[in-house]
């Protein structure tokens, strides 16, 4: 039995015992190297140390890279070594691993000590190893480090790892990033041209970075091109982006052609010049135009004092003489023409995307228009109640989701309490408006305008009082957070989609209750005629408070929905009372359908402007007022007309 | 015909006799002129207020007797002021920078002072180039006829477009309030050409009279402002007199009554829109030289809304009830924020003016909308009624 285990362990040990010496041999043989590495001349050893295939060869480069590597002055050979507490150190061998001196004295053995740049150069050796490594994390992490910096000497050992890789998505990852090193530093032509075309359907930043680098140019000013330049286009100065004098300026640079001579030039050289009040022939009080003063400049020259101007001639003749090229890094016209059809179906493929991008902006701010206009759509739409304090609804429901939220830590419960609380409280606001103000009003409604406008005013800075002036958080939840990634172009946060489908469920309910309930039914006879639906039997006073409750307890919920995506303050009603006039107006007064057309149409027109225009949301909000003014002189009652009696007058 | 319209209208006579009395008496106790009772910056306080008074009476007679609620009446005014703020900052531009290049061996060209008034008024938005919108900024003349040429033609184009579609009531309201709206947005934008939210500032000194003192340059705005509004007042009382003027009326009682009887309504109402522009165009032309600055704020929506709060507090309908509302009100709003006001300890709570004069303000609004819809003006005709 002894014998046995005695056997077993022997023949564990035998590949050790086999390998003995050979990584002390190794390294032996390029001592030099390794002892005063520098980056130039380190690769060679490090490519032999790879090459070898020996399991040790890694541990050794981690030390090497660490600072731990030791030539012992006994026998002058490597070895691994750790400090222990007494500052001595402890050595070991590289080839078992086995500790072979222990105290070693600091002035004994002789620390390697590569530098960063040589550091650098192990490390990139050592990615090799990293990628293989069984540690999931670690090998992550080679990736990461190798997709930040792409390099040629990487594309063998990535692509040796590909095989041996067991987790799925680092393997797509491993095999997309082979893909992008084959396409800069593939071994021939035909290696590159095929990675290349595998690149016309990547739309990640990355895969995108990797054919401009590829076609990367620099600008050739030369007479005559040499030979095997790979012209990416021929510039003419003064068209493009190559302006004359910057073209000129390079003439002067690079080929010793005459300078330009200024305006700021001939002032300073006229300056120079003054002699008893008079410069170049000319009293200096009439060097107060152009035309003077190169009259006087000119006189100069004739007097040999200053360089003559460059006429335009001359630099049209200059022009003639010498060409500008863009030309490519890469000498190989095969690759780079592959690159730029690439490059082509990428951008077509990017410019769908961002279309599809913006068409879901425009969507997501639609719902956030229609969810604050939907209350107005009842009051002022089904009602003709114009009431300017709905705005500060809106501010009353977000208010109320902070302060709920203040008392309930948890985010999806204080949520579902807040869309409620929310609803009953602007629900009660609106009534007690309805009650005591609005009612007298019902005739007059430009002086319900008025009114309201008073209210509103009056609530916003009692919330500015209560509140403050800055901004109140109100945190979303958890599962609320982050985005749908559709591709690396097209996004949408879970937030946005959540207003939208809001919107929605807002637009399946008021459809339901005014098509659908008794209330909704009562509704529209209140609105068509008072009278004949009082001698119904229907009481308008009620119907009338409790459709305003309705549609001022939907402005609360809304303002929950839009607390969220933006920020809590005293104005934030003030931001889209307008917006929410224009688009009950837009869409139709008198009918939910035509509020959603309104939103839809004003979003989507807002974030077209913005797509021709990126950097100017405020131009696009002034062409969309400008917008909004048109058309309504072409539909002025807004794109779902009422027809029949139901359009009142 | 002078003498009757002045019959007609006794109330013009009075108003103007109090408007000089009020005048003579601030001349003779400001600071510049008089017993320097009054402080320089309060005349220009009172003469903002006479600017104030005048856009209110356009917009009195653009809604109390023309029945068109305009919220953007302040746009007229805040162009107003940005035409002639641009000859002010152009020509004190101007002047600084030849001072400064004056001592240079060859005298400046146009185009290098030129660039410099570029370089120094649109440095803040990182431009230094003139736009295309100042071209006249250089001609005086040309940038006051502007104050009244722009305004008008906005106006025009506007309401021609509003009136010929029908847009009337509320849908008209915030129309004009969308288009006050995109000019706010609209001015700032950087690359307007108008510097964006900085907006043009500096203009309390008045080119070529750098050595006359603020509390002179006060006194002649005030006079300024005061002329102009005796004579918006006497205009608007003429136009409203007489025939016109009850078309007018008529045209806000029963706008569809007065086009079966033949009349051109969307004619009248486009007179009285354009001219009230006009009117407040040249009220903004006057007001910001005292206010020494002008920006996009100005003619944000919740301005012309304030406008139509003065008139309907003073009283619409009646010319000098939106005299007295713009004064009340404004003189009010500055005694509250500005700390006049004494504070209210109420032991737990102290109510703080600067804070709750928006509140006050608001609940008041609402109160003489629903109670006293006459406003402050009805008082008089109430005297009136008693005096008989």
């Amino acid at each position: 039995m002894l014998r046995l285990l005695t056997l077993v362990i022997a023949l564990a040990w035998l590949p050790f015992a086999v390998s003995a010496q050979e990584l002390q041999t190794l390294l032996q043989s390029h001592r030099d190297v390794i002892i005063k590495p520098s980056r130039k001349t380190v690769g060679p050893t490090l490519d032999a140390l790879v090459a070898s295939g020996l399991p040790t060869v890694r541990g050794f480069l981690e030390a090497w890279q660490e600072k731990n590597v030791y030539l012992h002055a006994e026998d002058d050979l490597f070895y691994t070594g750790s400090e222990d507490d007494s500052g001595d150190l402890t050595l070991l061998d590289v080839d078992t691993g086995a500790e072979a001196a222990t105290g070693v004295g600091r002035k004994d053995a002789q620390q390697i000590k590569p530098n960063g740049g040589v550091r650098r150069e192990i490390g990139s050796a050592l990615v090799a190893f990293q990628l293989s490594d069984p540690d999931i994390a670690r090998r992550t992490q080679a990736l990461d480090a190798l997709a930040r910096a792409l390099d040629a000497s990487q594309l063998a050992p990535l692509i040796a790892s590909i095989d041996s890789e067991t987790d799925a998505r680092l393997k797509t990852r491993k095999q997309k990033l082979a893909n992008y090193l084959q396409a800069r530093f593939g071994e021939s032509p035909a290696i590159r041209v095929a990675a290349i075309n595998n690149l016309a359907d990547d739309l990640s930043v990355d895969g995108r970075a990797v054919l401009s680098q590829i076609l990367a140019v620099k600008m050739l000013v030369a007479q005559e091109l040499p030979d095997g330049t790979n012209v990416a286009s021929v510039l003419a100065p003064g068209e493009g982006d190559l302006e004359r004098d910057t073209a000129y300026q390079m003439l002067v640079d690079d080929h010793g052609l005459p300078a330009l001579v200024l305006a700021s030039d001939i002032r300073r050289a006229l300056e120079t010049h003054v002699e008893g009040g008079i410069s170049g022939g000319v009293p200096v009080a009439k060097l107060d135009n152009q035309a003077e003063r190169i009259r006087a400049y000119d006189t100069l020259v004739a007097a040999g004092k200053v360089p003559a101007r460059v006429s335009e001639a001359a630099i049209d003749a200059a022009f003639a003489d010498w060409g500008f090229y863009n030309v490519y890094l890469e000498s190989d016209p095969t690759i780079t023409e592959a690159a730029e059809t690439a490059q082509a179906s990428v951008k077509t493929r990017v410019s769908l995307s961002q279309t599809a991008d913006i068409g879901l902006d425009a969507i997501s701010l639609a719902s956030i228009y229609f969810l604050a206009a939907i209350g107005l759509a009842v009051t002022f739409g089904v009602m003709g109640v114009i009431n300017m304090a709905h705005g500060e609804f809106i501010m009353m429901g977000a208010y109320t989701g902070y302060i709920v939220q203040q008392i309930v830590p948890d985010y999806t419960l204080s949520l579902i309490i807040a869309l409620p609380l929310a609803f009953a409280v602007t629900f009660g606001a609106g009534v007690a408006m309805e009650r005591l103000v609005i009612r007298w009003l019902y005739n007059r409604p430009l002086e319900t305008l008025l009114a309201t406008f008073g209210i509103s005013i009056a609530l916003q800075q009692l919330a500015k009082n209560i509140f403050g002036t800055q901004a109140r958080p109100l945190t979303s939840p958890g599962w609320l957070d982050g985005a749908w990634i559709i591709n690396d172009v097209i996004q949408i946060s879970y937030i946005r989609i959540a207003i939208f489908v809001l919107a929605l469920t807002f637009l399946c309910l008021l459809l339901l209750i005014l098509k659908r309930t008794r209330l909704g039914l009562e509704v529209r006879a209140v609105t068509q005629n008072p009278r004949m639906a009082a001698s119904m039997g229907i009481n308008p006073e009620k119907i009338k408070m409790l459709t305003f409750g309705l549609g001022s307890g939907i402005a609360g919920i809304a303002g929950v929905a839009i607390g969220l995506y933006a920020k809590v303050t005293s104005e934030m009603g003030a931001d889209y009372i307008v917006q929410s006039f224009m688009t009950v107006v837009v869409g139709g007064v008198g009918n939910v359908w035509g509020t959603l057309a309104g939103a839809s149409m004003i979003g989507g027109f807002q974030k077209g402007v913005e797509w021709l225009n990126p950097s100017n949301t405020l131009a696009a909000q002034t062409y969309m007022i400008l917008f909004i003014i048109l058309f309504i002189q072409f539909r002025p009652k807004g794109i779902v007309a009422l027809k029949g009696r139901a359009a009142g007058d | 015909m002078q003498r009757s319209f002045l019959a007609q209208n006794p109330s013009v006579l009075w108003f103007l006799a109090a408007l000089g009395i009020f005048t003579i008496g601030v001349t003779l106790l400001a600071e510049g002129t008089g017993s320097a009772f009054i402080s320089t910056s309060f005349v220009k306080t009172l003469g903002k207020v006479l600017c104030l008074c005048l856009i209110a009476i356009a917009m009195d007679v653009v809604w109390g007797y023309c029945g068109i609620l305009s919220l953007g009446h302040f746009a007229f005014f805040g162009i107003g002021g940005y035409s002639v703020g641009m000859w002010l900052m152009y020509a004190r531009t101007e002047a600084i920078v030849e001072t400064s290049m004056a001592p240079s061996v060859i005298p400046p060209t146009a185009a290098e002072v030129q660039d410099a008034i570029a370089a120094q008024i649109f440095g803040v938005v990182g431009a230094s180039e003139f736009p295309m919108i100042w071209m006249f900024s250089h001609s005086l003349v040309l940038q006051l006829l502007m104050v009244v040429l722009i305004p008008g033609l906005l106006a025009l184009i506007f309401g021609w477009l509003a009136f010929r579609s029908r847009v009337t009531g509320v849908y008209l309201s915030i129309l004009t309030q969308a288009m006050t709206l995109a000019l706010s947005l609209y001015l700032l934008q950087n690359d307007s050409g108008l510097r964006g939210n900085n907006g043009l500032s500096g203009l309390q000194n008045i080119p070529g009279f750098d050595n006359v003192p603020q509390s002179t340059i006060s006194m002649v705005f005030f006079w300024a402002s005061a002329l102009a509004l005796g004579a918006g007042y006497v205009l608007f009382a003429r136009v409203l007199s007489g025939k016109m003027g009850s078309v007018i009326r008529a045209v806000r009682d029963d706008e569809v009554r007065v086009r079966f009887l033949g009349y051109h309504v969307e004619s009248y109402k486009l007179f009285v829109f354009t001219l009230t522009a006009i009117v407040a165009g040249i009220a903004g032309a006057l007001y910001y030289p005292q206010a020494g600055i002008i920006n996009p704020t100005e003619v944000a929506p919740i301005a012309s809304i304030y406008l139509a709060v003065w008139v309907a507090i003073g009283g619409r309908g009646r010319l000098y009830g939106s005299v007295i509302g713009a004064a009340f009100v404004s003189l009010l709003a500055s005694w509250f924020t500005g700390g006049g006001a004494p504070n209210i300890n109420l032991g737990v709570y102290e109510i703080l003016w600067t804070e709750w004069w928006l509140v006050l303000l608001g609940a008041s609004f609402v109160a003489v909308t629903l109670f006293f819809p006459g406003g402050i003006g009805s008082l008089f005709d109430r005297l009136k009624g008693d005096a008989k």
